[in-house]
This record gives C-alpha cells, sequence and structure tokens, in this order.
C-alpha cells in the first residue's frame, strides 16, 4: 500500500487529510463531550450537508460548472447555524438543548429541498454522506490544514482558560475571562471542523469521530491532558487503520473507521470492567 | 482599619421584587464573617454581586476601597461557590490540574504556568492537606475532599478575601471540624479575611469574629458578642432557639478579635 500512496495523489491527500482530521476532530471533541455539548456536532453536520446540497444545486443549475467546491457552501451553512444554535440557546434559557433539534432538522429540512431541486441524488452526493476516499482533492487537504493549525493554535494559547470554561463556566466568569467570546469561537471552530472532516467520514459519521474516542478515553485517562492525549490517539489508530483496513477489503472508509473507533470503545470499556473486577477480588 | 468591602444602601430587584434592600454593611480586613440567613433571603444575590456575576442597580459597593465598575483586581478575592458540591464529578481532571486553574487570570492571556506558579499549586494543595491525593481525579474524592480542592483552587491566586458559600454542605460530619480548623487556620495565620455563609447559625457562632444577618434588610451585623444576645425570632420571622455553643479557650480569641477590629 505504501507503493500506492506514492502513486496516487488521491491517496496521499486522503491519509493526510485522515491523519489531520483523526487528531483535530477528537481534540475539540474532548471539550464537546465534558460540556455535554455532544449532539451540537450532529446538528452542525446535518446543516453542513444543506449547504453541500445547495452548493451541488448551485452549480447543476445555474452555474452549469463543477469548479465550486462544495466545503465552501457547506462551511458558511455550518457556520451560520452555529451561530443559530448560539442565539437560540439565548432565546430557550430554560430549554437550552431545544436549539440542537430545532437546527437539526431545519438542516435536514433544506437539504432534502434542495436535493430534489437537484433531481435527488447521485454519486457526488453519496460521497458527501458517507465518505470517500477518492473524493479529497489537493483544495480540500490545503483548506483543512488551515483549519488545523487555526484549532491547534487556539487550543495550545488558551488551554487554561478552556480548561477553566469547560470544568467550571461560572467561576470562570467570576476570574474576568471573557467566556461569551472564548465561546463564540469556540462554537465556529466546531463548525468549521465538522465541515472539514465530512470529506473522509461523511456527514452522517462526523460526530462520532469527534464523540467515540472521548468517549474511550475518558474512561481511563488521569487528568485532562491524558485525556486530550488518549482521544487523539484513539482518533488516529480509529482514521488510520479504518483508512487502511477499507483499502484492502474495498469497505467504505467512513463506516470502517467508526466501526473501528466503536471497537477500541468496546474494549477500553470491557479493560476497565476487568481491572475494576479483579481489584474488587482482590480486596 | 482598612474595609475590604463597603456596601452602602444597595438595594436589587429581581423582576419587580425587591431581593436586597437597603443593605449597609462593612467586612474590615482581618475578620473571619458568617453570614447567615434563610433560604431566599438574598445571600447569593448580594454574593454575586460583591463578585461582579450581577451588575449593581442601586447603591454603592467598595472593593479594597474601589467602586466595584473600577474593580480589576479579581484575583484577590477566591471564591468557594455552593456549586462546587454539584460540579461534573465524572470531569477528567486531577486535582492539580482543578486547582491550577485558579490561576488562569493571573498567569494571563497566552501564557503557560511558570516554574512558581507550579510551586504556588503545590503549596496550595499542600495547605489543604492534600497532597498525596494531587494525582487523582477529582471525581475520586470524598465530597469533603472535594470541597478542600476547590479551596485550594481559591487560595492559589493568594487572596486577601475568601468566600465560601455553604461551604459544608455535602461534607461529613467528621471532617466538617477539622474543615473549621483549617479556616480558622487560614484566617488566623495567613491574615485571609474570610466571609462564610451558610444558613446553620447555630453552627458558626463559635468560630466566626463577626456576623451578618440578612432577610432582604441587614438585621444585624456586628461581632459575636453582641449577635448572641439578640433576639433571633426577629430574622426568621417567627420564634427560634438559638444554642449558644460553650465557648471555652475559643471564646477568649472571638472576643479579643472581634474587639480588635472595631
Amino acid at each position: 500500500m505504501i507503493e500506492a500512496i506514492f502513486k496516487y495523489e488521491f491517496l496521499q491527500n486522503a491519509f493526510l487529510t485522515g491523519a489531520i482530521i483523526g487528531l483535530i476532530a477528537p481534540l475539540l471533541g474532548v471539550y464537546i463531550v465534558v460540556r455535554r455539548l455532544s449532539l451540537i456536532a450532529d446538528a452542525l453536520s446535518h446543516v453542513t450537508l444543506a449547504g453541500i446540497a445547495a452548493s451541488l444545486l448551485l452549480e447543476k443549475r445555474f452555474l452549469f460548472t463543477t469548479g465550486l467546491n462544495p466545503l465552501y457552501l457547506g462551511m458558511t451553512f455550518s457556520v451560520v447555524g452555529a451561530l443559530f444554535i448560539e442565539k437560540l440557546r439565548t432565546v430557550y434559557k430554560h430549554y437550552q438543548e431545544l436549539a440542537i433539534p430545532i437546527i437539526l432538522s431545519s438542516g435536514i429540512g433544506l437539504g432534502v429541498i434542495f436535493i430534489s431541486l437537484a433531481d435527488g441524488f447521485n454519486t457526488d452526493l453519496y460521497s458527501y454522506l458517507f465518505g470517500s476516499v477518492s473524493a479529497v482533492s489537493r483544495t480540500d487537504l490545503i483548506i483543512i490544514i488551515i483549519i488545523s493549525i487555526v484549532v491547534i493554535a487556539f487550543i495550545s494559547l488558551l488551554y487554561k482558560e478552556l480548561f477553566l470554561l469547560s470544568f467550571d463556566e461560572e467561576h470562570a466568569k467570576a476570574s474576568g475571562i471573557a467566556v461569551k467570546s472564548l465561546h463564540f469561537f469556540f462554537i465556529i471552530l466546531v463548525a468549521l471542523v465538522i465541515a472539514a472532516s465530512m470529506r473522509i467520514v461523511g456527514i452522517l459519521l462526523v460526530s462520532s469521530l469527534m464523540t467515540l474516542p472521548v468517549a474511550a478515553s475518558i474512561r481511563i485517562a488521569k487528568g485532562f491532558k491524558q485525556t486530550l492525549f488518549l482521544s487523539t490517539l484513539f482518533g488516529e489508530v480509529s482514521v488510520l487503520g479504518g483508512l487502511t483496513i477499507s483499502y484492502y477489503l474495498n469497505l467504505a472508509p467512513g463506516g470502517t473507521i467508526v466501526v473501528i473507533a466503536v471497537l477500541i470503545l468496546i474494549i477500553v470499556i470491557l479493560l476497565k470492567k476487568m481491572v475494576q473486577w479483579k481489584h474488587e477480588v482482590r480486596v | 482599619m482598612e474595609e475590604i468591602i463597603k456596601v452602602n444602601k444597595l438595594t436589587y430587584k429581581y423582576e419587580k421584587e425587591n431581593v436586597l434592600e437597603e443593605i449597609d454593611f462593612s467586612v474590615p480586613r482581618g475578620a473571619f464573617l458568617g453570614l447567615v440567613g434563610p433560604n431566599g433571603s438574598g445571600k447569593s444575590t448580594l454574593l454575586k454581586i460583591i463578585l461582579g456575576l450581577l451588575k449593581l442597580q442601586k447603591g454603592e459597593v467598595k472593593l479594597f476601597g474601589t467602586a466595584i465598575e473600577q474593580f480589576k483586581e479579581w484575583h484577590r478575592i477566591g471564591f468557594v461557590s455552593q456549586k462546587a458540591n454539584s460540579f461534573n464529578s465524572g470531569f477528567p481532571a486531577t486535582v492539580y490540574e482543578v486547582v491550577s486553574s485558579g490561576l488562569t487570570k493571573k498567569v494571563g492571556l497566552f501564557k503557560k504556568h511558570k516554574e512558581e506558579d507550579k510551586q504556588k499549586i503545590l503549596e496550595a494543595i499542600d495547605s489543604v492537606g492534600l497532597s498525596e491525593k494531587k494525582g487523582s481525579n477529582i471525581g475520586e474524592l470524598s465530597g469533603g475532599q472535594q470541597q478542600r480542592v476547590f479551596i485550594a483552587r481559591a487560595l492559589v491566586s493568594d487572596p486577601d478575601l475568601l468566600i465560601l458559600d455553604e461551604p459544608t454542605v455535602g461534607v461529613d460530619a467528621k471532617n466538617v471540624q477539622s474543615f473549621y480548623e483549617m479556616l480558622t487556620d487560614l484566617n488566623r495565620n495567613r491574615g485571609i479575611t474570610l466571609i462564610l455563609v451558610t444558613h446553620d447559625i447555630g453552627t458558626i457562632t463559635d468560630k466566626v469574629s463577626h456576623v451578618a444577618c440578612l432577610n432582604k434588610h441587614m438585621h444585624f451585623h456586628g461581632d459575636t458578642e453582641e449577635f448572641e444576645k439578640q433576639n433571633m425570632s426577629e430574622l426568621y420571622g417567627h420564634d427560634v432557639q438559638v444554642l449558644l455553643h460553650q465557648h471555652d479557650h475559643h471564646h477568649h480569641h472571638v472576643h479579643h478579635h472581634g474587639g480588635e477590629n472595631r
């Protein structure tokens, strides 16, 4: 396979993109999970779908070209969706989780309308739903590299502030941290990473890459730094392992990646149970 | 005597109802003030105003001699909230990490903890007696130990004033005594001014130097001696029997302390 990677540009794109996403999706995922915002990733991925569908529709009906990268409109929709979620959370102060299903269904609704206007499903759309190795272009790779630089800079420069915001929002406010702006940038980055990840794992599976590795690491990690480290480790194993296996067995890469992440989660839960059980027997 | 907090004619309302009315009170440096009042008496509102979490509506508040609107040195005030008892105990953070978050603002934006900061974090953990637990996840600790972690987090930025909101809720009786001993030690030996908020008058009168009673109005505000002579029924709105504690050797100190601050 290594030979094939050197030979085919699309494989290089896919593996590089995969490696980057395997790092940044679980990294942001840790903050999403501990802040109990797991479902936001789902809502935003469905809004991204609407953006992709809109872009494909534009291309087909109005522009008659294939030059437009659907990633741009997908990212735009995702960011706008994130802003709407934030707005709705302040409208429904006592039902903050309500913002998520509202945005999720709006995204699907719009997406389905755009798809029907564009004469239904085609292979292009299919690859966005479930991910595709051959769909990753050089432009996609460059966009994803830029996004990942921003994400890593954000997390390493504001590590202390993000930790405090996640652990204890009230205390963060009381210590004079600009909680609102911090949360705003965070949610925009989540929107961008979701849009960027969909090329590989597909829209329907994006959120799993942000939550499954975190769910596994949270079971066994000591402390926050270790949680970050283990989450990215599990993320990388899932993505690179999934891409390799799907290449040899000719499986859907998105699905393979997610199944590996689920397997890691199951193994971690079982191992932890075994250790606890052994401990109890000894005591 | 320097007044760390000075509140003047403070009135605050939610919707249309006054929660606090014409509150006057002050906290001198070195005091150990017990702020008592029944549930719904406006204690939390008063705290939130002092901590800058709620905007001033009417009246004035001065912190360390500066009007609260201009006050910037928030690291001088440590706060241990009631919520410390109901935080997400599944949060994956070690004791060390939680305590270090108390330095966030002081260290500053974009900066990492320096060697001396790390030293401070370890000292704060040591001062609440949790050195052995510094690498444990906070969820693995008992309620009393978790509360100590939050106090260490408040201490790490070297505050002059420490405010504790119902700190012994969720701490088992056995550990409450040593918890108060720790507070007394912080007050006397490290010179930290303390405000302890509680709905339980009985347990604190022998520990604090000053008492303030709140029920929309500030009913009583003075040192512990006078407080014990007052009739409590006025504050709680019905007849309450207050069991006064025998002070023994404590008494002498409280008296002395109170006198010092007058």
